[in-house]
C-alpha cells in the first residue's frame, strides 16, 4: 500500500518538475548567451495560459486530431510511471521494463506523426515525415544500449538494473561508458534537442516537433508542449538514475526519501545544464547528417555490446 | 576472471583499452584531414595513458620509456610533423569523401568481431588480467588495414598505416608488457623515419601526378594514349 502511494506521489512528481527542467534549461541557456531569459518557472505560466485559451481546430480535421493530444499525453504520463525518480522497487516498476518504456515512445510518436499529417497541411507532413525518419533510425540505437546494459546487469527491468548497480560498489565497466555515449546522442535526438531539431523555433523550414504540433492551439498544444518536455524529464532521469545511481532510495523513510529527492535534483539540474552548454556550443545540425550522426550512435551502442562481450565476460 | 574481480586499475586498462578502439572508428569515419590528425593524436594519448597504468602496475619500469617515446612521437612529434605537411601542401580545408561510411563502419565492426574469434585460443596462454584486450589490438590493427584500403588520399593512408602501428604496440604492451627494449628502439625510429619519408614522398607525389589521391596512379602508362 505504502509503495503504491510512493509510486503515485513519485510520478505526478516527475509530471510536475517537467516544465521546470525546461524551463531550467532555456534559462542557464539565455544566460550563457548574455541574456537575462524568462525565468525557469516561466513553462506553467505558459501551460497555464494555454489550457485557458479557447481551441481552434480546422474543419477538415479527424477525431484523431481531437484525441492525439490527450492520447499522447497519457502514454507520456504512464511511461513516466516506470521511471525510477527517488525510490526503487517500487510495485509500478514492476510492471514494465525498458522495452515496454522504448514502446510507449513509439506508440506516442505514432499518433504524433498521424496528428501531424491529419490536417493535410505540408508542414505536419514534412515534420511527420522526419519524426518518423529520425525515429527508425534512434529506436534501434537505444535498444541496442540498453541491451548493452541489460547484458551486464541480467534484466531489462529498470529497477533491478538499478539495484543490481547499487549493490555492486564502485565499478567500471567499458561497455557502460560507451552505452552512455551512445544513449546521450539518441536522447538528444529523441527529445529534440539542438544539433538534431531546434526546440526555440516556430517557423523555420528545418524545424521536425514544431512542424508537426502547428496546427495545435489552447489546451491541445498546452498537453502537447507537457508531453515532449515530459520526455525530456524522463530521458534526462534515466541517464541519470541509469549511469550514476547513487543516491536512489531503497527504503522508504521520510529522511530517506528527502535527501533521495534532492540528490536526483541535483542531478538532474546538472544535466539540465551540461544540455544548455552543448546547446550553446553546437550548432543545427543539416538534416541530411542526421543519419551519419544517429549511425555514430549506433557504432558506439555496438561497441559497447562488442566490449561487453570481449572484455567483460571471463 | 569476471570483470567485478579486477582493480580499479585493470578496470581503466580495459576501459581504456575499448576508447583505444573506438577512436580507431573514429579514424575510419573521419573525413577532414585536420580533425583526422587530431584523432589520431589523441588515440596516441590512450596509448601512452595505457602504458603508463601498465608500467604502474606491473612495476616493469621500462614500459615508462616505451609510454615516453610514444608521447613524444606519436602525440607530438608525428601530428605536428603532418600538420605542417598538410599547411605546407594546402589540403588543410580538403574533405575527403569515404566511400559509403556506414558500410565502412560495418566492416569496422565485422572486423572486430574477427578478431574476438581469432584472438579466443591465443588468449588462453595469455596470464595476464589485460589478455581481454588483445582482441581489441588486433582489431585496431585490422581496422588501420581497412583504412588504408577504403581511402584514397594519401595523408589519410599514411594515418591508417600509423594507427596500425598503435596495434601492433598495445598488442604487445597488454599481452607481454612490451617487447624487448631494443626492438621497441627499433621500431620508434623505424616509425619517426617513415613520417619524414612519407613527407618527401608526399611533395614527390604532389609534383609528380599534381594530387595526393593515389587513385591517379592507376592511370599512369609509359606511353600516352
Amino acid at each position: 500500500m505504502n509503495g503504491w502511494l510512493l509510486a503515485i506521489v513519485q510520478t505526478g512528481l516527475l509530471i510536475a518538475a517537467a516544465p521546470f527542467l525546461a524551463g531550467w534549461v532555456k534559462w542557464v541557456k539565455c544566460r550563457l548567451q548574455s541574456r537575462q531569459g524568462p525565468p525557469p518557472w516561466q513553462p506553467y505560466r505558459d501551460l497555464h495560459r494555454l489550457f485557458g485559451k479557447e481551441v481552434v481546430v480546422a474543419a477538415v480535421a479527424s477525431p484523431i486530431f481531437r484525441s492525439a493530444p490527450y492520447l499522447i499525453f497519457s502514454v507520456t504520463a504512464l511511461a513516466c510511471s516506470v521511471v525510477p525518480l527517488v525510490a526503487i522497487g517500487l510495485p509500478t516498476t514492476a510492471i514494465a521494463d525498458v522495452i515496454v518504456l522504448v514502446g510507449f515512445f513509439a506508440l506516442g510518436r505514432f499518433f504524433l506523426a498521424l496528428a501531424g499529417m491529419d490536417i493535410g497541411t505540408s508542414f505536419g507532413g514534412m515534420g511527420a515525415s522526419r519524426e518518423m525518419t529520425i525515429a527508425s533510425l534512434a529506436e534501434p540505437a537505444m535498444l541496442l544500449g540498453v541491451f548493452t546494459l541489460a547484458m551486464t546487469v541480467h534484466s531489462t527491468n529498470l529497477a533491478s538494473m538499478i539495484s543490481y548497480l547499487l549493490e555492486n560498489p564502485f565499478q567500471l565497466y567499458p561497455s557502460f561508458v560507451f552505452a552512455a555515449m551512445g544513449m546521450v546522442l539518441v536522447a538528444v535526438a529523441e527529445t529534440g534537442r539542438i544539433p538534431i531539431d531546434n526546440p526555440a523555433t516556430h517557423l523555420e523550414l528545418t524545424m521536425v516537433h514544431e512542424a508537426m504540433i502547428l496546427e495545435y492551439s489552447g489546451r491541445h498544444l498546452a498537453l502537447m508542449e507537457w508531453a515532449a518536455m515530459l520526455k525530456l524529464m524522463i530521458y534526462s532521469v534515466l541517464l541519470v538514475n541509469l549511469f550514476c545511481p547513487w543516491g536512489l532510495v531503497v527504503d522508504y523513510t521520510p529522511p530517506a526519501l528527502l535527501q533521495g529527492l534532492l540528490v536526483v535534483t541535483v542531478k538532474v539540474l546538472l544535466l539540465g545544464t551540461i544540455l544548455a552548454f552543448a546547446e550553446t556550443a553546437l550548432a543545427k545540425m543539416r538534416l541530411f547528417r542526421v543519419p551519419q550522426y544517429l549511425a555514430l550512435a549506433f557504432i558506439l551502442c555496438l561497441l559497447g555490446i562488442l566490449s561487453h562481450v570481449i572484455l567483460e565476460v571471463n | 576472471m569476471a570483470l567485478t574481480q579486477l582493480s580499479l586499475a585493470e578496470q581503466l586498462v580495459l576501459t581504456l583499452a575499448a576508447l583505444i578502439l573506438f577512436t580507431s572508428f573514429l579514424l575510419l569515419a573521419q573525413n577532414r584531414i585536420v580533425s583526422l590528425i587530431h584523432t589520431f593524436a589523441w588515440q596516441g594519448v590512450l596509448l601512452f595513458v595505457t602504458t603508463c597504468l601498465m608500467a604502474a602496475n606491473s612495476g616493469r619500469h621500462h614500459l615508462f620509456i616505451s609510454a615516453g617515446l610514444t608521447l613524444a612521437l606519436k602525440v607530438f612529434f608525428i601530428p605536428w610533423q603532418l600538420r605542417r605537411l598538410v599547411i605546407k601542401l594546402d589540403i588543410r580545408r580538403d574533405v575527403e569523401v569515404v566511400g559509403g561510411p556506414s558500410l565502412v563502419m560495418i566492416a569496422g565492426g565485422v572486423l572486430v568481431l574477427f578478431s574476438y574469434y581469432v584472438v579466443l585460443p591465443i588468449r588462453e596462454l595469455s596470464f595476464l588480467a589485460s589478455r581481454n584486450t588483445i582482441a581489441i589490438s588486433l582489431a585496431v590493427i585490422l581496422i588501420g588495414m581497412l583504412m588504408i584500403i577504403t581511402r584514397r588520399k594519401a595523408v589519410a593512408q599514411v594515418i591508417g598505416f600509423m594507427s596500425l602501428e598503435n596495434g601492433l604496440f598495445f598488442a604487445a604492451v597488454v599481452a607481454t608488457y612490451g617487447m624487448p627494449m631494443v626492438v621497441e628502439l627499433g621500431i620508434a625510429f623505424d616509425v619517426l623515419v617513415a613520417a619524414i619519408l612519407f613527407g618527401i614522398f608526399f611533395f614527390q607525389l604532389r609534383s609528380g601526378i599534381g594530387s595526393l589521391d593515389v587513385d591517379h596512379l592507376n592511370r599512369l602508362h609509359e606511353v600516352d594514349r
